[in-house]
């Protein structure tokens, strides 16, 4: 046992700190930092400034970009990331269907999609979840009929995040109705979303935003030759990615740097008096907050550290389930600091209350997503009771 | 970084396993050995001495094995999986740590020895009525006399206060807070020894113009009493890691058993996900268990490291504790079954150094002095 990173890996964690605040663009970080409203463009932007350096795709085969990176690596840039309000690569080119295709696609598809996947020159998303298949994703109903060489695809996505800058779609579909097994007859098929029949419906979030979709296929004709992997199959290379989607997802960074905030807030903001972070009351409260991420985060770093061998830690559950019960608790800090300045979240140019006291609150709500997406906080209890505790 | 334990590591936590499990792998033998006075067994103390577990921590001039915390934290967690009642952290971790880190050479020679050899057992006297988790003296009065001092004044709870050989005792001394010795027959003190819920033993210990020898040379130790109870704090901590891990592991055994309404417990969602949930807890206080230790290790703010540690563990053991006993029913609360002893002891280790409140309220007035806290950075790597 060793509490020290080695030099190597102290020199590996400034060099990303420095590439991190010194050539992604300030106004992109701030935004980040602010909870403010990243738009595509800055997205784009920001992975192509990542991509050019080779610190996009780290995760991905060597062949296609990717680093060869220790895990521990791969958690100290994406640590480094969150706390410099880096907009993290687009999880759904750079987690999802970027390894699903390198792992599993063919020579083809790894030329004619990776690199301008990983470059963000292809916007992807996600029409997995249904309106009857949330975490019973087995259960999907969209269909794709074989018609000559092409696929006919109909039914219905749901949840599809930023689907509204998306280029191309991965899409979970049902090829085989009569299979023994829901989960052994469905395939993956990728297509552009402006395909004739796709229609993207945006839905309104309690927070105001627009950042989830439903999507509707019409009699939807995809090329044979964008199925990925086999047909049939699908599940196995969703279950694949839904794995990289668990990995990082503890986003102690970004929790970190909300704390870090929570305290200079706490400063400014005085009742009776004295600074607010001086309260006893909320004193304890940041701390007791700040240990726990202090727990999270060593264990994030024990899964990472001890998982060479490529099976996950058995923790590695718990990173899911407590990193979202802590970035909530984080929004929810920031909510109780603004106090009634909370209220003021649509506030223009006449108002006085600062920018962070205005997202607080839809920062709030918006978070309530985070113990929902990427397997629930139940489905993570379930995992844990099933495969560690053996109920 | 590494969390993992090399090879001798592994080898001492399977010796130390076969030799407690042996002792105590029944949980009624346990029942039967707290039922009596000194409420461990002598005989497993002598077979933890000739393992060298005794002196542990101590360097082998002195006749230990000259360990360090990493060890140690593994012998605590290995007495925590079965709840061996042997005094280990109160007798070899506390009061042999505050000897070997102020005693005179001499008095380390003498004592250090004795301690790993099982022939001595010491005990710190320091808990005041009236007070509690300070590092100073109160209530306790020391006064020089001639060559030697005296010492005039109470103190209670003392762990294995009445069984023990020689106690460590704090006292006021002009400047501070003093360390001396009493040996067990000495004059003037009486110890009036009760069992414990946890079934451990404790003493009520009274001194009048008792005669004691300084530890050490003398002059303020309450930064050497903060330093031994953090590192005590942190082996309370993996002794706590092992009783919730068997507190769990008994609990989800007795969920797959257990059958109501004709099914067994584990049918339940209701109780899955309890479980679930204290499996959670259980590795978050895993990690910062063993990351204090490794502090410790590294030579880092131990005893920040130990509030952080404490925290985590206090709040893990109450958690898994109640729910164990919850999740059993009725069967929970019996003394014939193993599970609320757990939750006894969980208890115990909470309130003998400074609990998760008292932990936490210590970290809140350092919380502004860093904009965010960097386990691997200052102050914890140096």
């Amino acid at each position: 046992m060793r509490l020290q990173l080695s030099p190597e890996l102290e020199a590996f964690r400034e060099e990303m700190r420095t590439f991190f605040t010194t050539q992604v663009p300030q106004r992109i970080r701030d935004k980040v930092a602010g909870h403010g409203h990243v738009s595509k463009d800055e997205y784009v932007e920001a992975q192509r400034v990542l991509n050019a350096a080779g610190l996009a795709v780290p995760h991905w085969p060597v062949e296609w970009g990717g680093k060869d990176w220790t895990p521990l690596q791969r958690h100290i840039w994406r640590e480094e990331m969150q706390l410099a309000g880096v907009p993290e690569p687009l999880a759904f080119n750079t987690s999802m269907i970027g390894p699903v295709i390198a792992a599993f696609g063919n020579q083809e598809q790894k030329e004619r999609f990776l690199p301008k996947t990983a470059n963000l020159d292809i916007w992807w998303c996600q029409g997995f979840s249904e309106p009857d298949a949330g975490s019973d994703l087995a259960s999907l109903r969209t269909t794709a009929v074989r018609d000559g060489d092409d696929w006919v695809v109909n039914g219905q996505k749901t949840w599809t995040t930023l689907g509204q800058h998306a280029d191309w779609i991965f899409c979970l579909v049902r090829t085989d109705p009569t299979a023994e097994k829901k989960q052994r007859g469905i395939s993956l098929l990728v297509f552009p979303m402006d395909t004739p029949g796709v229609t993207l419906r945006p839905i309104e979030l309690i927070d105001g935003g627009f950042e989830v979709n439903e999507v509707f296929f019409e009699d939807v004709r995809v090329p044979a030759e964008n199925l990925i992997g086999e047909e049939n199959r699908g599940w196995d290379y969703a279950k694949f990615l839904l794995g990289n989607e668990r990995v990082g997802i503890a986003r102690v960074g970004a929790t970190k740097k909300m704390l870090a905030q929570a305290k200079d807030y706490a400063r400014e903001i005085t009742v009776d008096g004295r600074p607010l972070l001086e309260d006893p009351f909320m004193a304890r409260r940041i701390a007791e907050l700040e240990n726990e991420l202090v727990a999270l985060e060593l264990t994030a770093l024990r899964v990472v550290a001890n998982s060479a061998d490529g099976k996950p830690h058995p923790a590695s559950s718990v990173l899911k389930l407590r990193g979202s019960e802590l970035q909530q608790a984080a929004t929810e800090l920031l909510v109780d600091l603004a106090g009634p300045l909370s209220v003021a979240s649509f506030a223009d140019e006449g108002s006085d209350v600062p920018a962070w006291a205005r997202v607080a609150t839809p920062h709030y709500l918006n978070y309530r997503k985070v113990s929902i997406y990427g397997g629930s906080n139940e489905v993570q209890r379930t995992i844990i009771a099933g495969t560690i505790l053996g109920l | 970084m590494d969390f993992t334990n090399d090879r001798e590591q592994n080898d001492l936590r399977e010796a130390v396993r076969g030799l407690i499990e042996r002792a105590y792998g029944d949980s009624e033998v346990r029942r039967k050995v707290v039922g009596t006075d000194p409420g461990f067994d002598e005989k497993t103390w002598s077979r933890l001495a000739e393992m060298g577990l005794l002196g542990l921590p101590f360097a082998e001039e002195h006749g230990g094995m000259g360990a360090g915390p990493i060890e140690v934290a593994i012998v605590a967690e290995e007495i925590g999986r079965v709840i061996a009642p042997e005094p280990f952290i109160e007798a070899v971790v506390l009061a042999g740590g505050l000897i070997a880190a102020v005693g005179t050479e001499e008095q380390k020679g003498e004592l250090l020895g004795a301690i790993a050899e099982g022939t001595c057992v010491p005990a710190f006297a320091h808990a005041e009525i009236g007070t509690r988790w300070s590092a100073s003296a109160s209530a306790v009065t020391a006064t020089q006399a001639g060559e030697g001092w005296t010492l005039s004044g109470a103190k209670e709870p003392v762990p294995t206060g009445a069984r023990a050989d020689v106690l460590v005792v704090s006292a006021v001394v002009d400047g501070g807070t003093g360390l001396f010795l009493v040996q067990g027959d000495a004059a003037g003190l009486v110890r009036t020894g009760y069992r414990t819920h946890d079934g451990t033993r404790a003493a009520n210990v009274r001194f009048d113009g008792t005669p004691a020898t300084l530890l050490g040379t003398g002059g303020d130790r309450t930064a050497a009493i903060e330093r031994a109870l953090a590192e005590a704090r942190i082996a309370y901590s993996h002794e706590a890691l092992g009783a919730m891990d068997s507190a769990l592991r008994i609990t989800a055994e007795y969920l797959k058993t257990r059958k109501q309404f004709g099914v067994t417990l584990n049918r339940f969602q209701a109780l899955t996900f309890r479980a679930a949930d204290m499996y959670v807890s259980l590795e978050l206080a895993r990690s910062t268990a063993l990351w204090a230790s490794m502090v410790q290790d590294a030579g880092g703010d131990v005893v920040s490291a130990a509030d952080r540690a404490r925290l985590q563990t206090s709040r893990a053991g109450r958690h898994i504790g109640k729910e164990a006993i919850q999740l059993h029913g009725g069967i929970g609360v019996t003394a014939e079954y193993s599970v609320g002893h757990y939750t006894s002891r969980l208890t115990a280790i909470d309130h003998l150094l400074g609990d998760g409140d008292f932990a936490a309220a210590r970290l809140a007035r350092t919380v502004a002095d860093q904009e965010t806290v960097d386990p691997l950075g200052a102050p914890y790597a140096v």
